[in-house]
């Protein structure tokens, strides 16, 4: 059956809360609220994450990757270079000298956290991304979207919570 | 004084900040033009040391560094305050700092821009730069990886490189904002591309948040290891006047010191020229003013106990140097240094000059003069009134060169600076609404606590 996509409109996270508790009960045949719908907001809201229930984060293990490992890496690749060193005079001290070798591993293990956890931003949320299917220049101003992804059959009772709930605006858009 | 509206629309919000990018005041123009001017003085005075060598800017043996390095160390300082902005007060939930943290973040890039191009500029042999790379065994360079101007190279690419991903990840909501807004053209195309595509959903906030703390949580530390760094180029060394313990945390200090200094006469200078009065008020800039004092004394104390160590540890080379800071060739600067940057802070103790944009102007081009004068005084002296005899004569005076290529810096900083915030939004939009929204939260709760008090119908 093919997909509608809707999205709604509204002034304050009180009414999208409302919407979204409502979306999640029903139960609606041809919807389903853990995979076809997304709030768009202005803001980051803890809320939002409370009222849609827990989603997973996983960056932080991109993080903890790119952090130990990057720091793992060089202090590994410094010491092997250090390794080469056979050929100069070290007058007793160290080949491999551990304490500045720390310091580098210190600053490179930030650097591997930083970016690593920046690679991890973008995939786990999913950017760089295409538009997707409806939008609206008003949910980065001052309004909260909600959109839904239903059967044909469900697009009717969604926009009916929708009006219910006093939408600003619905746009409707026929998906693939 | 009046603070940001908590019942300003977000709309409203947006439109002003917009209105930043097209229309500033004219004097955004002459101090564009002035700084272009200063960059253009810098250029030709590199091009002539480029050509003639070094000894133009009155360089000699043991006098190797001069005012090069200790306008790098300068610029490395100042660097400091936009992690303090973002990312220090982020994670203790300080909203006040959120309408100005983002052209502190800028801050920090370009300051770090700007000291990279003194390390390239000290060398002389500008075209040699790549020499300082240190990858290992090629070209019989063997990289001494004990060195601390190693480590400074690993540390200031690593805060530049975690600097720029902060800033534009920060930025990515806002870009978005410019993209919705802004009409067709360059400005537009821009926008699109660095904005990824975010549209808000709760998948990419709820990422963004995490993303941010992470970033955050790691540019404090390698915001201190930086400085900690620079300051070990110095303090392992055998030097009089060097070789102090207390070095690495005295050199933080004096860089949030710096940078907060900074932070105000910027402050002033965006609030005027983008018509920002609505959202830099006077009491973000009261807080920033007490956060400088607060830091200028600890900056203080550290120096007095870097002047104590020379002069109790009893080692006679240490105390000669403290005397002749004090007696010698530099000590009208010396002196000018202790008074802008220990006496001077002591004006913003009275509170009728908290907000005085013109007295805390003039205070923080002062508090910046000492701090500069600061690393001038770390490096020179040390060089005329080192362990041989034979530097004891070398008082040097640096060249008009040098002084052009320095007074150029503050025109490349200043050009990079505006040029951004013309560009890209220098107040955060999505952050100032949620400062706006939590705050008219908080304010009903209290409303609603306190007609239920005034009821008799506590929440007990």
């Amino acid at each position: 059956m093919s997909k509608r996509h809707l999205l709604a409109l509204f002034t304050d996270f009180d009414a999208a809360e409302k919407v979204v508790t409502e979306l999640r009960n029903l139960g609606i045949k041809g919807f389903n609220a853990e995979k076809d719908m997304i709030v768009k907001s202005p803001i980051e809201h803890p809320e939002v994450e409370e009222f849609l229930g827990d989603r997973p984060v996983r960056v932080q293990w991109f993080t903890l990757f790119g952090a130990v490992g990057m720091g793992a890496l060089m202090f590994l690749l410094i010491s092997a270079s250090q390794g080469n060193f056979f050929a100069q005079m070290k007058g007793g001290k160290p080949i491999v000298p551990f304490p500045p070798n720390f310091v580098l591993t210190y600053e490179l293990f930030i650097l591997g956290g930083v970016y690593i956890t920046v690679l991890g931003f973008l995939i786990c949320a999913g950017l760089p991304a295409r538009r997707s299917p409806l939008y609206s220049a008003k949910v980065s101003e001052d309004q909260i979207g909600i959109l839904v992804q239903a059967d044909e059959s469900a697009s009717g009772t969604l926009k009916s919570i929708f009006t219910k709930h006093r939408a600003l605006e619905i746009q409707e858009e026929a998906g693939k | 004084m009046k603070d940001i509206r908590e019942d300003i629309a977000w709309a409203q919000i947006n439109k002003d900040v917009l209105k930043s990018l097209e229309n500033p005041r004219k004097l955004y123009w002459v101090i564009l033009f002035i700084a272009i001017a200063m960059v253009g003085v810098a250029v030709g005075c590199e091009v002539y040391q480029y050509n003639v060598g070094l000894g133009v800017g009155n360089f000699d043996n043991p006098h190797m560094w001069g005012l090069y390095i200790a306008t790098f160390i300068f610029w490395i300082g100042m660097s400091h305050s936009g992690t303090l902005l973002s990312a220090i007060l982020h994670l203790m939930h300080a909203d006040w700092r959120k309408p100005i943290y983002r052209f502190a973040e800028a801050m920090t890039t370009f300051s770090l821009m700007t000291a990279g191009l003194f390390v390239a500029v000290h060398l002389g042999r500008i075209w040699q730069i790549y020499f300082a790379l240190p990858y290992p065994n090629m070209r019989q360079v063997w990289p001494n990886f004990q060195s601390p101007l190693l480590w400074d190279a690993m540390a200031i690419f690593t805060y530049l490189s975690s600097s720029i991903l902060f800033l534009y990840i920060g930025m990515i909501p806002d870009l978005a904002i410019c993209r919705d807004n802004m009409h067709s053209g360059w400005r537009r195309k821009l926008y699109t591309a660095l904005a990824l595509g975010w549209e808000g959903t709760d998948r990419q906030w709820r990422n963004f948040r995490m993303t941010y703390l992470t970033i955050a949580c790691f540019l404090i530390p390698l915001a201190v290891s930086v400085h900690s760094i620079v300051a070990s180029d110095f303090g392992m060394s055998q030097q009089p006047g060097w070789h102090i313990t207390s070095f690495p945390p005295y050199f933080v200090a004096g860089a949030l010191y710096s940078g907060c200094a900074a932070i105000i006469t910027l402050f002033i200078i965006l609030r005027y020229v983008f018509k920002f009065e609505e959202y830099m008020t006077m009491p973000i800039l009261k807080k920033i003013v007490r956060l400088t004092f607060a830091i200028s004394m600890v900056w203080t104390y550290l120096v007095w106990v870097e002047y104590a160590t020379a002069w109790f540890g009893h080692n006679p080379h240490d105390q000669h140097l403290l005397l002749e800071k004090a007696t010698g060739t530099y000590a009208p600067f010396w002196w000018m240094m202790n008074f802008c940057a220990s006496v001077v802070p002591l004006i913003l103790v009275f509170k009728r000059f908290q907000t005085n944009i013109p007295v805390l102007f003039a205070v923080s081009l002062l508090l910046n003069l000492g701090m500069w004068l600061e690393r001038w005084m770390i490096v020179a002296p040390t060089f005329a009134d080192g362990y041989y005899p034979w530097t004891w004569d070398h008082n040097q005076w640096p060249s008009l060169v040098q002084w052009g290529i320095v007074f150029g810096s503050f025109g490349w900083f200043t050009m990079l600076f505006m040029i951004f915030c013309k560009i890209f939004p220098s107040v955060s939009m999505y952050e100032v609404k949620e400062m706006v929204y939590h705050r008219s939260l908080a304010t009903k709760k209290l409303q609603a606590t306190g007609e239920l008090a005034a009821a008799g119908k506590g929440a007990h």
